[in-house]
């Protein structure tokens, strides 16, 4: 499908995507019912898991945000020198 | 404030160019309902709201809209970046090209710049409410 990711970080994006679109969903419907608790419990887990895999992501593949971000392994600030997301080659 | 995420909320991989299907696509992003107009009028309508739950959720709209819009950007981006200067002759894109190469500027399908008439804020919830759900309904 690309030429720069390999599949590991293409199936870890993937499911981050799949992840991330949970969790703001969540959110949206908690911001007008801040009180349910069910809804509450599908968030937290699902939030977990979320910043589970793009801590993982950013530790093996490069930083997802600034947070994520540790220059002590790779020695360079890839923040800027990796591939930009409109570059493509995402899964 | 606002942080960065480096990745796209859907990813894109356009392998092919075509400039005709850029042309018509640009209004999502800088168009009279595209993404632009949408995520500012929810971050600019958020202030005078007077619940807080709901200057929440248009807080939390405004943001995803922004992540719309850098995905509407791409798209426009990988049409482009590879044309030839047959292509931009042939297609129409040549009205574009001269102004914006291919630079991504926001301006509706017929050459509209974007504009902040393209929505409202008005300081009264229901006006702004309503005018949400009108815009909504045309926004993809």
């Amino acid at each position: 499908m690309n030429t720069h990711f390999s599949n590991e970080q293409q199936k870890l994006l993937h499911d981050i995507g799949i992840l991330d679109f949970v969790v703001v969903e969540l959110s949206l419907y908690l911001d007008t019912h801040p009180t349910d608790r069910n809804a509450m419990e599908y968030f937290n887990h699902y939030n977990r898991m979320n910043n589970q895999a793009k801590k993982e992501y950013s530790r093996k593949f490069g930083p997802l945000t600034i947070a994520l971000a540790d220059t002590s392994d790779c020695g360079e600030w890839n923040w800027a020198t990796l591939p930009m997301p409109w570059e493509g080659g995402c899964a | 404030m606002w942080n960065y995420e480096r990745r796209l909320q859907y990813p894109v991989n356009i392998k092919e160019s075509n400039a005709k299907l850029a042309q018509v696509i640009i209004s999502q992003y800088g168009g009279p309902d595209g993404e632009m107009g949408a995520s500012m009028r929810y971050l600019s309508q958020r202030y005078a709201c007077p619940y807080r739950e709901v200057a929440a959720i248009l807080t939390d709209i405004g943001t995803e809209e922004l992540a719309h819009l850098e995905m509407v950007a791409t798209i426009v981006h990988q049409l482009t970046k590879d044309l030839s200067m047959d292509e931009i002759e042939n297609s129409g894109f040549a009205n574009y090209y001269v102004d914006h190469t291919v630079g991504i500027w926001p301006q509706a399908a017929g050459g509209i710049p974007f504009n902040a008439c393209e929505f409202q804020s008005k300081g009264d919830i229901i006006t702004d409410l309503m005018e949400d759900m009108a815009a909504d309904g045309a926004i993809i």
